[in-house]
């Protein structure tokens, strides 16, 4: 029987030649999910041990250890749900306000030519506006309370929803939109069963980036004129020179970012699992 | 239900697409639609199907609609369009929502446009679970829910590997076997032509003009048999002849813009 007909024959090259050498490693993304625990740990043991070791004064930078008394201070005396509970309530009106707003135009931006036309002049010159510029507006305009403070948010986040959504609209892939008046369905169907799935990608993706802008603006609001407020918290403490109750409320408002991006994590997996 | 395309012309803006396409699709008869990349294929497709409106000429249909037929003129797409938020049922019941039927009547569509294309067992899968010849056979369940008189088909197997289209083909050929559906099949591969079609309308170069129609006389159930194969290839020759020239042509005009 010929070699090439038997399996077991050792072919003369490769018992002579070099072994392959593997090339394939490198510039694969590997999973650590201890690293980044490990990392804040010895950022915090190096701040504590730089803190008790007398380089750096506990006035300008207090220990984590004593930011973390502070903040244990906030939850016994109640101050942290009082403040919290106001900004929160804050962030979720002038959230909801500006999503709805900015929502509702940008689907009509996005549907609409015409809608669009008129719109995308407008959205472009107010949307580099820094919002919290107008705030003294919002105050001559709606009063020293609430109101100025849900509109400077909700101004904040109407522009880029708008900008979300009419960008999430473009890019529904237009087959489908096809495919659907081809089997006859009314524009209203289209719309429900298409479009609004279609953009939802989109538009939630917008609401992590107008999530991050109220609470930047909150702060800012609450700093310029608020009794209440993690802002209002964090700027009286520094009145007074307490950093580590700055540190404690910085430390809770980045908290509460992390919990609204959870959130929005949450709600994306579960109406985007087809993802 | 018979197609008549006359006289049709299609620019898109100085681009003239299609020049004076002037063709008629008998009742039951398959017509493949072949030529070279840019020809304009799809959009007689478009227009056909009343997605694109022509510059000028019309596009009629004659004969009656079929009971239970809810779509006359119904597409099957070479990227399947399907949704990817959707299972594979809801997909297929996409099409029967604005129509007001019983629900019993809407579950036997559905139900059994998902039995004859085997996808009884994947109902409640996403689109993306589904291999590529499985995402197809969804579209063909979903245009089969509307009991359509005519068949559009763009390219619907281009996407697929060689054995899916082959098992694909041999679907195609069970349901015209028991559907007499009339059909416009627009492909750029002759073997599918071939195999298909009754006849083969062969389209110029850009803009795109009727160059030739050819009958393919073999029946559609002998074509596999060896005794066609003489034939066929008689008939391959002569359509990769009329074709050879324009692709070459339009693949130069490509290569230029």
């Amino acid at each position: 029987m010929p070699d090439s007909l038997n399996p077991t024959a050792v072919p003369v090259a490769a018992s002579l030649g070099q072994p392959v050498r593997f090339r394939g490693g490198g510039f694969t993304v590997k999973r650590h999910p201890w690293a980044a625990l490990a990392a804040f740990a010895v950022l915090i043991g190096l701040w504590e041990g730089a803190s008790r070791l007398g380089l750096a004064s506990p006035l300008f930078l207090p220990p984590p250890s004593a930011v973390a008394h502070a903040l244990a201070g906030m939850v016994t005396d109640g101050s942290l749900w009082l403040n919290l509970k106001a900004s929160l309530g804050r962030i979720a009106v002038g959230w909801v306000l500006g999503t709805a707003g900015g929502m509702l135009v940008g689907f009509a931006m996005g549907i609409f030519s015409t809608a669009r036309a008129v719109g995308v002049p407008l959205v472009s010159a107010f949307f580099p506006i820094p919002k919290i510029a107008l705030l003294p507006l919002f105050i001559l305009w709606f009063g020293i309370g609430e109101p100025s403070k849900f509109a400077t948010i909700g101004f904040g986040v109407f522009f880029p929803t708008v900008i979300a959504t009419y960008s999430a609209i473009d890019s529904v892939p237009r087959n489908l939109i096809r495919m659907a008046q081809s089997f006859g369905l009314p524009w209203r169907s289209i719309l429900r069963s298409i479009v609004l799935p279609g953009a939802l990608p989109g538009i939630l993706a917008g609401f992590r980036i107008t999530a991050s802008i109220a609470l930047i603006l909150v702060v800012a609001a609450e700093m310029i004129g608020a009794e209440y407020g993690i802002g209002a918290f964090v700027l009286m403490a520094g009145n007074l020179m307490q950093t580590d109750t700055l540190l404690a409320g910085v430390l809770v408002l980045s908290l509460m970012g992390l919990a609204i991006g959870t959130v929005l994590s949450q709600l994306e997996r579960r109406l985007l699992n087809w993802r | 239900m018979r197609l008549l395309v006359s006289d049709l012309i299609h620019r898109y803006d100085d681009l003239t697409v299609l020049d004076g396409i002037d063709l008629t699709l008998a009742e039951g008869e398959i017509l493949a639609v072949i030529g070279p990349s840019g020809c304009g294929k799809s959009t007689l497709l478009g227009i056909a199907g009343g997605i694109v409106a022509p510059t000028s000429g019309s596009i009629r249909v004659e004969g009656e609609v079929p009971d239970g037929c809810l779509n006359p003129i119904t597409f099957i797409f070479q990227d399947f369009a399907l949704l990817p938020w959707r299972s594979v049922e809801d997909n297929v019941a996409l099409v029967l929502e604005h129509h007001p039927l019983s629900t019993a009547e809407r579950r036997e569509r559905i139900d059994g446009g998902l039995h004859r294309m085997g996808l009884w067992e994947f109902r409640k899968a996403l689109p993306k679970q589904l291999s590529g010849g499985m995402r197809q056979r969804v579209g063909i369940a979903r245009a089969l829910a509307v009991r359509p008189a005519m068949l559009l088909l763009d390219e619907p197997l281009s996407a697929l590997d060689a054995q899916t289209r082959e098992l694909l083909m041999d679907d195609f050929l069970e349901l015209w076997r028991r559907e007499k559906t009339t059909a416009l099949y627009v492909t750029h591969n002759l073997d599918e032509a071939l195999r298909l079609a009754d006849r083969v309308c062969v389209l110029s170069r850009r803009p795109g003009r009727i160059r030739e129609l050819v009958t393919i006389e073999e029946p559609r159930e002998r074509r596999q048999e060896p005794s066609a194969q003489a034939h066929l290839a008689e008939v391959r020759d002569r359509l990769w002849h009329l074709m050879k020239a324009e692709a070459q042509m339009a693949d130069r005009e490509i290569a230029r813009a």
